[in-house]
């Protein structure tokens, strides 16, 4: 093929650019799709309260473990607890399974799940990597979030 | 006294890296060939300080001298002696400095065993690697000292080392994982000093050949490794999570994979030249952007060390200029660079060529992936998102299908044009048989299922293709088994190798298809039903360990009445951190690990308790292990144990034939 | 082969470096603001760890100081004692701690175990005083003047190195504006 004439070479060369770039466009709404069917939103509790989430998505949401919340139930692995932004906007997870070492009272927690009604979040998935020398990126922005609001109220 | 010493020798080995760079240098620029020269012999110079470094860091570390922050921060006095070792790479500092200890002795490596290269092009390589080791030096010394010291007031007692890593997984798993990072270095410096000096040609390919396949085995190794301390000691009993920083050691090892084909086939066939250069450029980038995802914190992970903001910016820094600085001499060179020659459609070279494909592919979609959330952030005002787990299984999975039909098909190719009737040939009778194969195995498993009877197919089918091919290699010859031992190593490795692929693919989908997973409350005495098991829980009671408290539970794992185990996993606080710790038990078996881990006490002795089922996870990294080994293999290969100039021209006379290993 | 194809990978590269620098300086979490800056110390009335009398905002004025929020529960709080231990040692600079939701017990064994650099602390089990100063975990350190005002807020892990560059300037800033 690398001596044939110069048209025909032309023209298979014209033709594997063309596969090429039906191939990479296929590619890029594949993966686009791909990535968009699975990327989960963040929202802070202060933008629970106001009512902007969806219901019935996947989403994650983050904040503050409010102390003394935790409550559990006696014959299963469900627990509920609150989570806080400490500046007022609060709302109810809800979770059955086993809680990460690091979940505590006054801790940051981030939870994936989906709100089933107004202000109460059934969890799937529940992380506290509140681990070595900072809090999740998420909870900061959410408790900056619920600062800001409470801050802008008269 | 020591610490300081150790301080001095990082000092040392920093300046004479410097010297590496710069004489030989100068040497290239006046033609001074004793000048040229002198990096081998400082190449140890800079390895000793290193060593004497690090066995400073050891020092202080074993005899618990808390005056050193680092120290401080990551022993205590209650630590077992072989973790008071291993601290010494428990956290970022530390495990700085054995990134340097590595590429010091990946140098030092290159500086002797290199004795086909002639002085001038080894003198390039070697200019290039010192220039990336005063990088880590300068870095390490300016942002991350691990000698400084808390005078005059310091704790009498230790922080201690983060629990996690108190575990013979972290012992062995940096080490080999570094030695794959920045053994990627090594086909990096040989591919820009072939840029540099303009010698495009197959010779750099088949220099670099050994060390690439040295450095990727310890990087398969260092992940499975990695992978295995995941799921044993964090407590989930997962194996692989998607998370940011496997990534990191996955890219790396994706591009590292299709560089070991690639070069092959630049040596073998001289093509692929300049995407070859191109791959070792990019694998050693996804290993320097590794460093800066773990190191940065600018991603999540239950991996990253501790957040800097001036670590990461210098991170970024030194791979804006290295990274940068190579592209733009590559794309200075292959501006000119004559196009690549034909291929026969038949060829290896095609299955090569896909294989590359795939794998590039791969590799940048785990890195959209992995970036998307900054992206995201980036063009949204600061909006969070996260891209779970589900993002990669659904573009990895159609990405390795593929590949694992190609790998099987192609086992039986040769270079240049190969008889597709060859190829062909019995392809229906194996297929067939390893249909039966696959489904037997499912049937083994327990369940018809699609997947488990697809993946187990393909992976007997690449076997069955494996044993055909070592077959052919002595057919019709005589005493074919003594034949059959004979074969070259780089024919074992590679078959060794690509069967490693086919029990880790058997191993992932039995694991992913086939686990059974229950967490449940259990009070003393209660009984759950997992599978066939019957798993009874009979209470914890407390127990002391040298650096922490701990709850043991007892669980009695029995099987159609009868008993088969006990498993006391623990729930350990740490005494020094009082942090918390799932110590989980497993039972290996071969037909499917049981594993228990204990989550949190609930009320009247009652805990919440994980149990699983994995059938065949074990394979996973038995596969792993093999793929590791057959790198290895392949080093110990007769060509690459002949050393002497004379020898590797006769060698090279002979490579015209295939056949040339008789 | 078309020449200005070579040139692909460098672009990807800029754009990825881009992206990768951009990302940085999002998710650099040091970056918080503070709605105390400039206000006084919001009121309270704690128990002191040590003594257990009961302190009040009135017991921290009279001279500029640190205000570190630390907890045994944080190992990153062990992390900055060292540092905060020089800072008190080689610059003289008054630290008070504020031990957030913690067991007092576990506090004062730690503070044995480790050294003392705190003129006092104050217990703030139920996170009250946090909450006041907005607080969003431990470590977290706040500058305050000698008159009680706010005037920075530092959160995570404060480094020798953080202190010369920034919390020492706004303490001179503060003796220079008092004198």
């Amino acid at each position: 093929m690398k001596f044939g004439p110069m048209k025909a070479h032309r023209r298979a060369r014209l033709l594997q650019i063309l596969f090429l770039l039906v191939l990479a466009g296929l590619a890029t709404t594949f993966l686009l799709q791909a990535l968009n069917s699975n990327i989960n939103l963040f929202y802070s509790p202060v933008q629970v309260t106001s009512g902007e989430v969806p219901l019935g998505q996947r989403i994650r949401v983050g904040g503050m473990v409010e102390a003394g919340s935790i409550i559990r139930a006696s014959d299963s692995l469900k627990v509920g607890f609150n989570v806080t932004d400490l500046a007022g906007s609060t709302f109810e997870v809800n979770y059955t399974g086993i809680l990460p070492d690091l979940f505590r009272e006054g801790q940051g927690v981030v939870a994936t799940g989906e709100f089933t009604r107004d202000g109460l979040f059934e969890a799937e998935e529940i992380l506290a990597k509140h681990d070595e020398k900072y809090m999740p990126p998420e909870v900061a922005m959410a408790l900056e979030a619920g600062d800001s609001a409470s801050s802008a109220l008269p | 006294m020591i610490v300081e010493l150790g301080h001095f020798c990082l000092v040392i080995a920093c300046v004479l890296a410097g010297l590496q760079m710069v004489l030989p240098s100068v040497g290239l620029f006046r033609g001074n060939l004793l000048l040229i020269n002198t990096g081998r012999s400082l190449a140890s110079g800079v390895f000793l300080f290193t060593v004497l470094s690090f066995c400073a860091l050891t020092y202080a570390f074993l005899t618990n001298d808390f005056s050193v922050a680092y120290v401080a921060r990551n022993s205590n006095t209650l630590l077992p002696w072989q973790y008071q070792f291993s601290a010494v790479w428990g956290a970022h500092e530390g495990s700085f400095l054995l990134w340097t200890l590595v590429m010091s002795t990946w140098t030092l490596l290159v500086a002797n065993f290199s004795k086909p290269l002639s002085d001038e092009f080894r003198a390039r390589v070697l200019i290039v690697m010192a220039g990336l080791s005063v990088g880590f030096y300068l870095f390490l010394l300016l942002t991350s000292n691990p000698f400084e010291r808390t005078l005059p007031f310091y704790p009498s007692e230790g922080a201690d080392l983060n629990p996690l890593l108190q575990d013979f997984g972290l012992i062995v798993h940096p080490p080999l994982l570094y030695m794959g990072y920045v053994g990627l270095a090594v086909p990096f410096a040989f591919a820009i000093a072939s840029l540099w000096s303009n010698q495009l040609d197959v010779s750099w390919a088949r220099w670099s050949r050994p060390w690439t396949n040295a450095a990727w085995a310890f990087l398969t190794l260092g992940i499975t490794l990695g992978s295995w301390w995941a799921y044993y000691e964090l407590g989930w009993g997962g194996w692989w999570f998607w998370d940011a920083v496997e990534n990191a050691s996955f890219m790396p090892w994706l591009i590292a994979t299709a560089l070991i084909h690639s070069l092959a086939a630049t040596e073998k066939r001289g093509v692929f030249k300049s995407w070859t250069v191109l791959l070792a450029v990019f694998g050693f980038s996804f290993s320097l952007l590794g460093a800066f995802l773990v190191r940065s914190g600018i991603l999540t992970s239950v991996h990253a060390f501790a957040v800097d903001a001036e670590r990461g910016q210098a991170i970024l820094w030194f791979i804006t200029i290295v990274i940068g600085g190579s592209l733009t001499l590559y794309s200075l060179r292959a501006w000119n660079l004559k196009s690549v020659v034909g291929f026969d459609k038949s060829g290896r070279e095609n299955f090569i060529l896909a294989n590359n494909l795939l794998l590039t592919i791969s590799a940048a979609v785990i890195l959209v992936g992995t970036l998307y959330p900054l992206a995201y952030e980036a063009l949204n005002d600061g909006a969070k998102i996260s891209v779970g787990p589900p993002y990669f299984n659904a573009v990895f999975v159609p990405l390795m299908l593929p590949l694992l039909v190609l790998m099987a098909f192609s086992q039986r190719s040769q270079w240049a044009a190969t008889d597709l009737r060859v190829l062909v040939y019995g392809q229906g009778r194996l297929l067939a048989g390893s249909t039966v194969l696959g489904v037997g195995v499912a049937l083994l498993l327990g369940a018809l299922d699609l997947w488990i009877c697809g993946i187990a197919t393909l992976a007997f089918w690449l076997t069955l293709n494996l044993g055909m091919e070592l077959r052919r290699r002595v057919k019709g010859r005589q005493a074919p088994w003594r034949r059959l031992l004979k074969q070259p190593l780089a024919v074992w490795s590679m078959v060794i190798g690509h069967f490693g692929i086919a029990v880790v693919a058997l191993g992932i989908v039995s694991a992913v298809m086939m686990s059974e997973e229950t967490d449940l409350r259990m009070a003393p005495g209660d009984t759950a039903t997992v599978g066939d098991l019957e798993v009874k829980f009979l209470g914890t009671e407390a127990v002391q360990g040298p650096n922490y408290l701990s709850d043991q539970g007892r669980l009695e794992v029995y099987r159609a009445g009868q008993l088969l185990a006990v498993l006391q996993p623990e729930k350990r606080r740490y005494l020094a951190s009082q942090s918390i710790m799932t110590e989980a038990d497993i039972l290996v078996r071969f037909a499917g690990d049981i594993y228990v881990a204990l989550g949190e006490p609930l009320s009247e002795g009652a805990w919440a308790v994980r149990i699983h089922i994995k059938p065949l996870v074990r394979l996973i990294w038995i596969g792993g292990v093999l793929i590791g080994l057959s790198g290895f293999l392949s080093l110990l290969d007769r060509r690459y144990r002949v050393r002497s100039v004379l020898r590797e021209k006769k060698i090279s006379e002979r490579q015209g034939s295939e056949t040339a290993y008789v | 082969m078309s020449k200005p194809s070579v040139l692909i990978p460098i672009v990807v590269f800029a754009a990825l470096v881009a992206l990768l620098g951009f990302g940085f300086r999002l998710s650099d979490p040091r970056l918080l603001p503070s709605e105390n800056l400039g206000e006084p110390i919001p009121a309270f009335q704690l128990p002191n760890l040590l003594t257990g009398r009961l302190m009040t905002e009135a017991d921290l004025t009279g001279e500029p100081f640190l205000l570190n929020v630390w907890a045994t529960w944080c190992p990153s709080c062990v992390a900055e004692h060292d540092a905060l231990t020089a800072i008190h040692t080689q610059y003289g600079v008054k630290i008070i701690g504020v031990n957030y939701n913690d067991d007092v017990d576990a506090a004062r064994r730690w503070l044995e175990q480790l050294g003392d650099p705190y003129a006092f602390h104050v217990v703030d089990a139920e996170g009250t005083l946090a909450v006041d100063l907005g607080v969003y975990g431990a470590p977290e350190t706040f500058v305050v003047n000698a008159e009680g005002t706010i005037l920075y807020r530092h959160v995570g892990v404060v480094t020798e190195g953080v202190y010369q560059d920034t919390l020492a300037t706004y303490l001179a800033q503060d003796s220079m504006g008092g004198s």
